[in-house]
């Protein structure tokens, strides 16, 4: 785990060699094409990909923001834009790693089965802080509506990040950062 | 008749609750409660973890940034609850109130570019009502002619994280303290912490989620009145902020930013306890008309 202040600079799309030396805690910074989808397309993504049909956008070496955020005000490319709990995604995450996706940003932690499948087909789960919505927003500069309009804040859009910065929460080898940490500040009871 | 027409009755047009609702909901999204940014400062301070320290950095940051550009400051911006105090003698005037709370959570919603968070027929296609309605109305009466409107509006990562439990009479002060403290345990990082955590004890299985959201409401750093309820939240607190979660749950000194307890009266056979959990973006206003 990196405690210095430079951050580890990551570009989309991702590939093994970029991710490999990740550690649980170190801070990121993320730049390039990331795709915002949370709980309602999820269901969607996992049903069309049960079907055997074609996604809206390419998984492969993918990053998924779970994000809703809010409208973007007149002359704003984007609302607020925080990252939203991970763990409701969890039951439909190791499909879309079967598929190629390398990294997703959220809050909190996920389950063993997210974490095996993570070190399984070598994929990052990063954390960003949760309620820093109009602070993320800014490193947000782009934002294309890409599917499922109809779900308002849920629809699947395509983010362009500038130096998103992020924290690695799970890495390709099983560390987690909420484990970690948790461990060397609980005080024993 | 003519005696009651003589008691002292105030109209107050429901389209005064309208604005109220519209105007609240739109600073709460966007302005931190002063009292919980000097927590956050003073909590920069004494967080052990470096990671912590830069979470609550990027927190106070985060509130700056909101309130000078108005971009909410978290995108979850809530399913509005309203909760009013009616002074039993006021009349409503012009209108439904159920109707006029909703349609200024309706403007704000438009105005302020707030986010649309409410699906109906949750357990069935989720279907978005696009206008963040309808809003949760909680109406209380209280002696007197005035109307408080309070407006919190609440982020679904750490409502879902909330709990109620019915434990028995035997399992008392150490069964409360207990729950409260496995509740904010389980909670963990998803919820956004630091938290603060509103409990209700006693009453019926409603009426202590209800006190566990009102319980929110009493500012931080303020100790219940009662001695006995003071020393439980301070044991809570202590037993919470020894966890370990910290900040966004990456480890450290600071897990829960405050806990309030409120208890009623209750059953011989009851002790029902509800943990109601608050994110650290905790957003609330209010005015009295």
């Amino acid at each position: 785990m990196r405690h210095g202040p430079d951050p580890v600079r990551l570009h989309t799309p991702l590939d093994d060699t970029s991710i490999a030396d990740l550690r649980a805690g170190d801070p990121v910074i993320i730049s390039g094409t990331v795709y915002a989808a949370r709980d309602a397309a999820h269901k969607r993504l996992v049903a069309l990909v049960d079907a055997g049909e074609p996604l809206p956008f390419d998984l492969l070496g993918g990053i998924i923001y779970y994000v809703g955020p809010t409208p973007a005000p007149p002359g704003r490319i984007i609302g607020a834009a925080g990252p939203t709990t991970a763990g409701r995604m969890d039951v439909y995450t190791r499909r879309l790693l079967e598929l190629g996706l390398k990294g997703m940003i959220g809050k909190g932690p996920r389950n063993t089965a997210v974490r095996a499948a993570l070190v399984r087909f070598q994929a990052v789960y990063f954390a960003a802080v949760g309620g820093a919505g109009a602070l993320l927003a800014r490193h947000i500069v782009g934002s294309r509506l890409i599917a499922y309009p109809e779900l308002g804040p849920e629809a699947v859009r395509a983010l362009e990040f500038r130096d998103f910065p992020a924290i690695v929460a799970n890495d390709v080898v099983g560390g987690d950062v909420f484990e970690a940490g948790r461990a060397r500040f609980k005080k024993p009871g | 008749m003519e005696e009651r027409r003589r008691t002292p009755v105030r109209s107050v047009s429901v389209e005064r609750v309208r604005e109220a609702v519209r105007v609240l909901l739109a600073e709460a999204c966007s302005q931190l409660p002063a009292e919980v940014v000097r927590f956050l400062e003073a909590a920069r301070f004494n967080e052990r973890s470096e990671v912590g320290r830069r979470v609550l950095e990027q927190l106070l940051e985060n509130a700056r940034l909101s309130a000078e550009t108005r971009i909410p400051l978290c995108q979850d911006t809530g399913l509005a609850v309203v909760m009013l105090e009616v002074g039993q003698d006021v009349h409503f005037t012009e209108g439904d109130l159920a109707t006029a709370v909703d349609e200024g959570v309706r403007q704000a919603r438009a105005e302020n570019h707030l986010r649309a968070s409410v699906v109906e027929r949750p357990s069935m296609d989720r279907v978005n009502t696009s206008d963040n309605t309808p809003a949760v109305l909680h109406v209380r009466l209280v002696p007197g002619d005035r109307v408080r409107v309070i407006v919190l509006p609440k982020g679904g990562g750490a409502e879902n994280k909330s709990a109620l439990a019915m434990l028995e009479p035997s399992q008392g002060r150490e069964g409360v303290v207990g729950f409260v403290t496995s509740t904010v345990e389980r909670a963990g990082p998803s919820a956004c912490p630091p938290l603060i955590v509103g409990v209700g004890v006693g009453g019926t299985f409603e009426y202590a989620a209800l006190l566990a959201k009102e319980a929110l409401l009493r500012p931080l750093g303020r100790r219940s009145p009662e001695a006995h309820l003071a020393d439980v939240e301070r044991e809570i607190m202590d037993r919470c902020n020894a966890l370990g979660i910290g900040p966004m749950g990456f480890g450290g000194s600071t897990t829960v930013a405050d806990v309030f307890v409120e208890e009623r009266p209750a059953h011989i056979a009851s002790l029902p306890v509800a943990v109601n959990i608050q994110c650290h973006s905790a957003r609330s206003r209010e005015t009295v008309i």
